[in-house]
């Protein structure tokens, strides 16, 4: 199918050009993400508070998580992204191939993110540090040492948060997927090229989004006064 | 039947007569909450009639058979000035007025007499100093500076007498507090007025409003004693005696001078030591560690009820006044040796750790 | 140029150009959608108003005799729940704004069709969940959900309701998101910012709201669930919880949500004074930017619904000083609106009546906010039914007002079919009187002290509640006669030109009902909005001409 006829067919009938068509599909992206920001906000804000109200309580419950994980996690996500934003540039050049193989890359990868999520978790499961019922929460004597004020009902709520926060950013990780896979299966079918490639733009755009609420994430949860 | 019915007329013709558009007038406060609202009433109602007028005068003169012809107006920046800096100056004046009674009614004058309140699903509990116990009857001295120290059980109520202007939130884990000084003998509504569940409107009483001396004699009859010596039984009771000792040998601060002085904590904050701080000592220990102090306190949560708490903040009050028996040296029940270990003593310091810093409280 | 042309009989349009139930539930033309709004809303309203019905019954007596205290606890909070979150927020917007906003940029659909549609769905999921959790035993937290009751007492459905408006409120993001992207970047060349309908402008502040406010309490609610359903403690003062940070990040939300409710109102109230008065709006800059005011300080106001739940004294300061602040704009527009009139040549139809109506009652609604943002007199009415009768009076008074006289207003570009005026003015009359008796009544209920959510009460409140449960029968007829009146239209109305009222705007100058994509050929707009005046011209000259 030549460009012209591909740039017929994928104007939208609502839009006067392929300028305005793109322009605004961007805009619109760009407006979501901002009401992200907001959705994780609210966790971000719930955390902020009780980390200041119980600073000790946090800090020794973040000791608890493996940081080599969530090290390793993040260089994985930042890889994903990167290779998101090589698929991005293969459909601005219409190499079909090239791109269908950065976003399955970048798949795989997200798949490993949630892989050592999930060992991460049954980490958490075993130690008793999910919160409820089973929630109990040791104060190592070192632990106690650096951090005086430890109340292991303060850590329930950091345990709390941590769950809900990684499992937000897990859950848009997974919508993530889905549409990757869906510009996989379109990708592969050649719907992508110069003219057109503004899906896999803006699932890009979502897929840093989500990289990056992780950048935040990482040292909040897992860095609380590593510093010795 | 016809008598009823004329009975009916009465009452009704009464009542219309007094039709009542305020609560009585009961307190300090009453008089000037309703001076700020006749105002605000007067402003609102100078507003809509004279926005009102204006519509009616505006779309008569203006109507079409008068006025078939449209006159083209952009607008007026001399108008859009005015009618938004007047506005504003109104609105800051009544802001300040406000603003100006609500600091009158939290800040609760020095030597106003305390009553603890315990709020739970759905009834209220009053627990006076001389030692009465109220369940949703209150009695008040007229004349006197009166403060709620109000706690809930369970969930968010809210303390509310109309007669007095007043109201607080009464939250779970906290105290909050409101205060009044009563100017008119008489039996008042006492609501809850934050939903809480099946019974919220039952939660309702009577504040009893009574001369100093009923008063008086109200609160010394039948009481076995005051709330700060039901709370110095408690304070036994529980073991705090242990390590809270009146002299500093005990393993925890010496409590007798530590109700509303500074404290300074081991991470370097210094905190007040209010009803809340007292509160939350014995139910989450771990969450203020006095400086020099261990972080060895256990927590009563879920074995001290709101009822014995209060009257464990009224004892430690008390003895901040000078109004109570400081609590002995208690002797180790297996040992039989009275406890001799300050917390200064090295051998309660972990080993290669330097002395920890002088234990007393910061005094003012 | 606006101009009314007569348009044939037969002419498709977007009602009849396709017909099946499938070309309504997969559509994804925005007016088709709006259409789909406007059956869903009236639905949720007519539930909600049932509820506010049982209310009223049984608060006649003081004793709580008609049922008991968990049912009416039950009952009240699915009114709220209802009322707010599946009429109040979408109604405006997703029916008129749906329909419109294209239609007044001059586009043929909105940015994003598609999402457009999705919206609605959720809106429609959303509220099956919560009607489910009604009808299978209700909730009863109230609609604002406090913890920790809602959390740890509560032994109701406040899960499955919470979820129901976690759900609905990404309809109300997408819409505000479609509504932001299509004003951007969708107008017609020609259209300029200071070219734009106050409609839009209205709408365009809401949409900011939408956007910025509706996440928060999405991941509110979710807490809500998550700690009602995991057991975590974030809310638990037991637990190291407190229970007063739910109360902040709920009415970071729901303060600006009644800014959501309102402005729109504010909108469709520009359009009809400046047509019933057959000129431009006075200071028109000024009520655009007005709209814009009220949503950024909206964000600013929250904690005045917090001043007696434990927030400190300089806390509460501020924002009483804010809350005075965000009072200015909407003063401005009142004095605008009023301004309009004066040297207008005013028609009394009633999308007019109910212009008049809504400037008097959401002055004296917004006039009792002033005692509430005032410190010292909200601690006496805090949580008393003077609250209740403040936003019944903007709400109700204000914001279904508008939405009635713009639904009459735009009745023939919707349906292509006149409505009754009569029966319309006789509506719109009752609604006002019933209005007046149900609610006035409740502020003086409130300054003597008598709570909200109470069942039964001291018998000195009968009077004025028997006042207010009289008015509301009144009320209720008010609401139901339209819907009589327009469905009776759909068939037997006259059928209506595309421009019967001779408005300014370019969904003027479409068909009524309009076609599928809006506009044959892209407008390119040369006129300053509400150019009554040139208008008001050609009138003249096809008269004398």
């Amino acid at each position: 199918m030549s460009d012209s006829q591909t740039a017929v067919h994928v104007l939208k009938h609502h839009f006067r050009d392929m300028e305005q068509q793109n322009e605004t599909s961007s805009f619109g992206m760009w407006v979501f993400l901002v009401t992200e920001i907001m959705f994780f906000g609210g966790l971000f804000c719930a955390y902020l508070i009780y980390r200041i109200l119980y600073f000790d309580s946090f800090a020794a419950a973040s000791s608890t998580i493996d940081v080599k994980w969530g090290a390793i996690n993040t260089v994985v996500l930042i890889c994903s992204s990167l290779t998101m934003a090589l698929a991005v540039h293969a459909a601005q050049l219409g190499k079909r191939k090239v791109l269908v193989g950065f976003l399955i890359a970048t798949i795989m990868l997200g798949g490993v993110f949630l892989g050592i999520k999930a060992k991460e978790y049954h980490d958490k499961f075993v130690e008793h540090h999910v919160p409820g019922p089973s929630f109990h929460f040791e104060v190592e004597p070192e632990m106690a040492e650096k951090f005086h004020a430890i109340d292991p009902a303060k850590t329930e709520i950091f345990f709390s948060l941590y769950f809900l926060m990684t499992g937000l950013h897990a859950t848009h990780m997974v919508i993530g997927f889905g549409l990757l896979t869906w510009l996989v299966i379109a990708g592969s079918k050649g719907k992508y090229s110069p003219i057109y490639y503004s899906p896999v733009e803006m699932v890009g755009l979502y897929w840093h989004f989500v990289d990056i609420v992780w950048i935040w994430l990482f040292p909040l949860l897992y860095l609380i006064s590593r510093h010795h | 039947m016809s008598r009823a019915l004329k009975e009916l007329e009465q009452d009704g013709l009464r009542y219309m007569l007094n039709f009542p558009l305020l609560p009585d007038r009961a307190s300090t406060l009453s008089v000037h909450v309703d001076a700020l609202y006749f105002f605000l009433v007067a402003l609102t109602l100078v507003f809509s009639v004279g926005i009102a007028l204006a519509i009616v005068i505006l779309a008569i003169r203006y109507r079409r058979e008068r006025q078939p012809k449209p006159v083209p107006i952009e607008g007026s920046l001399v108008l859009e000035l005015t009618w938004t800096i007047i506005p504003l100056g109104i609105t800051m004046v009544i802001f300040i007025w406000a603003a100006a009674i609500y600091f009158y009614e939290t800040r609760p004058p020095r030597g106003a007499m305390e009553i603890y309140a315990v709020g739970k699903q759905w009834m209220w509990k009053f627990e006076h100093v001389e030692g009465q116990r109220e369940i949703n009857t209150l009695h008040v001295p007229i004349g006197r500076d009166v403060r709620m120290i109000m706690t809930s059980q369970d969930v968010i109520h809210s303390f509310f007498v109309p007669a007095f202007r007043t109201k607080a939130d009464v939250l779970p884990g906290r105290y909050t507090s409101v205060w009044f000084r009563p100017t008119k003998t008489g039996r008042y509504h006492l609501f809850c007025a934050e939903y809480c569940g099946t019974q919220h409107s039952g939660m309702i009483g009577e504040v009893v409003v009574m001369e100093a001396a009923d008063y008086q004699q109200w609160a010394q009859s039948g009481t076995d004693g005051s709330l700060a010596s039901a709370g110095e039984k408690n304070f036994q009771q529980y073991g705090c005696a242990m390590c809270h000792r009146s002299d500093t040998q005990g393993r925890g601060p010496n409590i007798v001078a530590l109700y509303g002085k500074p404290v300074l904590l081991d991470d370097g904050r210094t905190v007040l030591a209010d009803e809340t701080y007292i509160r939350e000592s014995i139910m989450n220990p771990g969450a203020k560690i006095a400086s020099g102090f261990k972080n060895i306190m256990p927590s009563f949560e879920g074995q001290i009820s709101e009822d014995e708490m209060v009257a464990l903040v009224a004892y430690v009050k008390a003895l901040g006044n000078g109004m109570a028996n400081p609590p002995a040296p208690v002797a180790n029940p297996d040992t039989g040796v009275y406890p001799v270990t300050p917390n200064k003593e090295p051998s309660m310091v972990a080993p290669n750790q330097p002395k920890p810093a002088p234990s007393q409280p910061k005094q003012k | 140029m606006a101009t009314t042309v007569a348009q044939p009989v037969e002419k498709t349009n977007y009602l009849n150009a396709d017909y099946g139930i499938k070309s309504w539930l997969l559509t994804t033309d925005h007016k088709r959608i709006a259409l789909l709004y406007l059956a869903s809303v009236t639905f949720f309203f007519f539930i909600g108003g049932f509820f506010a019905m049982l209310i009223r019954l049984e608060l006649l007596t003081p004793a709580g005799d008609l049922m008991q205290a968990d049912t009416y606890n039950k009952v009240f909070t699915m009114h709220g729940v209802i009322m707010v979150f599946f009429f109040l927020i979408p109604s405006i917007p997703a029916v008129l704004g749906n329909f419109l906003v294209p239609l007044m940029v001059g586009a043929k659909d909105l940015a994003f069709p598609k999402i457009n549609l999705l919206s609605w769905y959720l809106y429609m999921i959303g509220g099956a969940f919560a009607l489910y959790g009604m009808i299978n035993g209700g909730v009863d937290t109230g609609w604002t959900f406090y913890t920790p009751f809602s959390t740890t007492y509560s032994n109701t459905n406040v899960s499955m309701v919470a979820i129901g408006v976690f759900i609905n409120g990404f309809s109300s993001i997408f819409t505000g998101l479609n509504f932001i992207v299509t004003i951007h970047r969708m107008r017609a060349p020609g259209l300029t910012w200071s070219r734009l309908p106050l409609f839009l402008w209205s709408h365009y502040a809401t949409a900011v709201i939408m956007v910025l406010g509706t996440p928060v309490i999405a991941i509110t609610l979710l807490l809500v669930a998550a700690e009602r359903l995991l057991h975590l403690g974030i809310f638990d003062a037991r637990l190291g919880g407190d229970p007063i940070l739910f109360q902040h990040l709920f009415w970071f939300y729901s303060h600006p949500a009644v800014y959501i409710m309102i402005l729109p109102a504010m909108g469709v109230i520009s359009e009809l004074v400046t047509c019933f008065s057959r000129k431009r709006a006075f200071g028109y800059y000024f009520v655009a930017l007005a709209s814009i005011g009220i949503a950024v300080i909206g964000f600013l106001v929250w904690a005045h619904h917090m001043f007696v739940a434990g927030i400190s004294v300089y806390a509460a300061m501020v924002f009483s000083f804010l809350s005075y602040l965000v009072a200015i704009p909407s003063a401005i527009k009142v004095f605008n609106w009023t301004a309009t009139l004066y040297k207008g040549s005013i028609r009394f139809t009633t999308p007019m009546l109910y212009v008049f109506g809504f400037i008097g009652l959401f002055t004296i609604g917004g006039m009792t906010g002033l005692f509430l943002a005032a410190l010292g007199v909200d601690v006496h009415v805090t949580d008393t039914y003077f609250v209740v009768a403040h936003f019944h009076y903007i709400m109700v008074g204000g914001a279904i007002m508008a939405y009635l006289g713009g639904l009459h207003f735009w009745w023939p570009k919707i349906t292509g079919r006149m409505y009754p005026e009569s029966w319309a003015k006789l509506s719109a009359l009752l609604v006002f009187v019933g209005f007046n008796l149900t609610f006035f009544p409740q502020f003086v209920l409130g300054y003597m002290g008598m709570p909200r959510r109470y069942w039964q009460y001291p018998p000195e409140f009968g009077v004025l509640n028997i006042l207010s449960t009289a008015g509301a029968s009144v009320l209720a007829v008010g609401y139901v006669f339209p819907m009589i009146y327009f469905a009776w239209s759909l068939r037997y109305g006259p059928k209506a030109s595309a421009n019967p009222w001779r408005a300014a705007g370019l969904e003027w100058t479409v068909p009524s009902p309009p076609s599928t994509f809006n506009f044959d050929e892209t407008p390119v707009v040369t006129w300053e909005a509400y150019n009554y005046d040139e208008i008001e011209e050609t009138e003249e000259a096809e008269v004398v001409g």
